[in-house]
């Protein structure tokens, strides 16, 4: 347990290092996450408010967009220098090394939300801030859920051809939940009198999605990985 | 579970992907305290042979044994059950990649591999492999700023740094100049006077003239011939590969 | 083939012939009229979509932690006759609905769900197609995460519209209409397992053929 918790640990610090570095992922995502939101706003916003529930369903649209640029260029990288190889190679448990990988990407989308989610706010006037603690919740295991299966795929899909079509392809249909219930949770969240019975009912289902799902990957990630 | 051997074996091992066949009938015996080479042309399967030495793939069939451990040739099943993670620690590979992350420093690559490799002292056994690389002032650029040569001795003491039973290198000569192919024979006869095993994959022959203990020659797949210290390997090389024609 | 497989497509095939008949001399339900009688083909594509997913699902699975190239071809032909009776479902479906209830599309529970499973099976068809190689051991995990999503789908489709309630127009099919049911529902059955079997033994074939090839260069 020890162990797993060491490589989980060591793969995070590496990935954070690097990402510091070079700080490409988190500037590219972050401002493509911006123009998505204002490409929806143009399309969905009509005399100076949006339609309806819009603006929770930007915001998560957004994260999905934006999270799988960030999944596409975080395991580009691996490729570059054979480093996912190496990682491979290395005794350390597989499973760990998804569980670090996982972790540096929620980091990198949470980081996206901190600036999508004041943007929308003040885009939309939506009271996104009446209930911060909720909304934490809702955005973390939402986040959470999404990067899971997606850091599976996008693992799997290095070695791949038509990588970067096939993520989206893959990964959109098995997220629906998520998306669903973080859009519907939110919007629950934006109500004048948000009704918290129905905000929980959501997150309870994104923690239960995040704990399947995340057990899944852990057990398929060996088989998935080797040739 | 700790795991070492002295010998590897390759039985009559074969890899095909769908219809291509990568590799067929490949057999011989690579022991401690010896450097053996893989000699041929590109395309001829010594990538993927290092490959399936490295765990990164199964034998379709035929068996490779580390010592008495033996990976059994099943196309799509996992072998975590024979030794795995405690083999893969006795493993170390030196790709034509190079394995490094160009945004980290020297150091922080060697850090991040010796604790990945289980160390104790992760930074210590970084410091000592930048010592053996001779560049220790250079510990704390960032690999992307090295030349080839530099990149490549940092990546080799990666790959050492756990101190292997097993080295695979593949094309490791590739863009070198002649100082740091000078050095990098020297280590890898001090590699074998240590008791590894070193299994060099190579197609540039006039620098390795008189390095190997025993040579494989593939072409296509399949070993053309498996020879003892082979001298003037070019005009060697070509004789074989004349022969294999047939 | 086997020996059971042309007699059976003889069957088959006679028995789709005479469908139309026994459709035509059903007696009309009640309400809708001609247009009802859609069901009859529309309910047992409908069936089949499921079984294909159920049997795509475990063959992925069994693929995937045993590593039997039987299983991956299974799974394979499977997918695909998800994609095709989902179609034929996701079709005549709303060809049904709009002549009787005056829309194309709901987003109640049931088709939602259905028209999500039937895009990971596409999906699942494009990795096998673009993937390269390692595309089985892919589409083997997306199968498994499909399956496993399936409770998921559901549940939050399900609440999705219970904040915007309609009535639900898929109503609780009868089975009255029982003699054209049931042998339109056995062809349906018999068509599945004879495309099954042939797109198997088409990968069967593929992989001797492979097996051939790598024996011809001994």
């Amino acid at each position: 347990m020890n162990a797993f918790v060491r490589i989980v640990w060591l793969v995070v610090r590496k990935d954070l290092t690097v990402e510091v570095r070079s700080r490409e992922v988190i500037y590219t995502t972050v401002f493509f996450a911006v123009t998505v939101v204002l490409v929806f706003a143009f399309a969905l916003v009509r005399e100076g408010r949006a339609l309806g529930d819009a603006a929770a369903g930007i915001l998560w649209i957004a994260i999905a967009f934006a999270g799988t640029l960030a999944l596409g260029r975080t395991f580009e990288r691996e490729r570059q220098a054979e480093t996912l190889r190496a990682l491979l190679l290395a005794p350390a448990d597989r499973p760990a090394i998804y569980v670090g990988k996982l972790v540096g990407i929620v980091v990198l989308l949470v980081a996206t939300e901190l600036v999508l989610v004041p943007l929308i706010a003040f885009l939309f006037q939506a009271p996104l801030f009446s209930q911060p603690l909720w909304l934490t919740a809702v955005l973390l295991t939402g986040t959470l859920g999404y990067c899971a299966v997606g850091t599976l795929f996008a693992a799997m899909l290095v070695r791949a051809r038509s990588r970067d079509v096939l993520l989206p392809v893959l990964l959109y249909p098995i997220t629906i939940p998520v998306i669903i219930a973080g859009v519907r949770g939110t919007a629950a969240l934006l109500e004048p009198t948000p009704d918290v019975a129905i905000i929980r009912f959501w997150v309870s289902l994104l923690v239960a999605f995040d704990t399947v799902f995340v057990t899944l990957a852990l057990w398929t990630f060996e088989p998935l990985m080797t040739d | 579970m700790t795991i070492d051997f002295e010998e590897l074996t390759v039985q009559n091992v074969s890899r095909h992907f769908g219809r291509r066949k990568a590799l067929a009938g490949i057999s011989f015996v690579a022991r401690a305290g010896g450097i053996l080479g893989l000699l041929g042309p590109n395309g001829a399967g010594k990538s993927t042979l290092l490959a399936l030495l490295a765990t990164l793939l199964q034998p379709s069939a035929g068996t490779i044994r580390y010592g008495k451990l033996a990976v059994v040739g099943d196309a799509g099943r996992s072998d975590e059950s024979k030794g795995g993670a405690a083999l893969r620690a006795r493993i170390g590979m030196l790709g034509h990649d190079l394995y490094l992350y160009p945004e980290l420093t020297a150091r922080e690559n060697l850090t991040f591999f010796a604790a990945l490799y289980g160390a104790h002292d992760a930074a210590g056994a970084a410091d000592d492999a930048l010592a053996r690389a001779r560049l220790s002032e250079r510990g704390d650029d960032p690999v992307s700023s090295f030349s080839r040569g530099m990149r490549q001795r940092v990546a080799l003491e990666r790959a050492l740094i756990h101190s292997p039973r097993l080295l695979l290198l593949d094309e490791p000569f590739t863009g070198l100049d002649e100082a740091s192919v000078g050095a990098l024979i020297v280590r890898l006869r001090e590699l074998r006077d240590t008791g590894a095993i070193v299994i060099l994959a190579t197609h540039d022959l006039d620098v390795v003239d008189g390095l190997f203990d025993e040579a494989v020659f593939i072409r296509d797949g399949r070993m053309i011939e498996t020879m003892e210290r082979p001298e003037a390997l070019r005009a060697t090389y070509r004789s074989v590969m004349a022969r294999g024609r047939a | 083939m086997p020996k059971w497989f042309m007699p059976a497509a003889v069957i088959c095939g006679i028995m789709f012939a005479l469908s139309p008949v026994l459709i035509a001399r059903a007696p009309y339900e009640s309400t809708m009229g001609l247009v009802q009688k859609i069901f009859y083909y529309h309910m047992p594509a409908a069936g089949m979509f499921l079984v294909a997913a159920v049997v795509c699902g475990i063959a992925s699975v069994r693929y995937l932690f045993g590593g039997s190239p039987r299983q991956d071809r299974l799974a394979w032909a499977a997918a695909e006759l998800v994609v095709l009776f989902g179609a034929i479902a996701l079709v005549t479906g709303p060809l049904w609905a709009r002549k009787a209830w005056g829309v194309w599309w709901q987003w109640d529970v049931r088709l939602t769900s259905s028209l999500m499973g039937w895009m990971v099976a596409v999906a699942y068809l494009l990795v096998r197609k673009y993937g390269g190689p390692g595309s089985d051991k892919l589409a083997a995990g997306l199968a498994l995460f499909g399956m496993a999503n399936v409770p998921f789908i559901y549940i939050s489709v399900n609440y999705w519209r219970t904040i915007h309630p309609t009535t639900n127009v898929v109503p609780t099919l009868p089975t009255s209409m029982g003699v054209p049911f049931w042998f339109c529902f056995t062809a349906f059955v018999l068509l599945f397992v004879l495309l099954l079997r042939l797109r198997v033994r088409l990968e069967e074939q593929r992989s001797r053929l492979d097996v051939l090839y790598l024996s011809l260069d001994e």
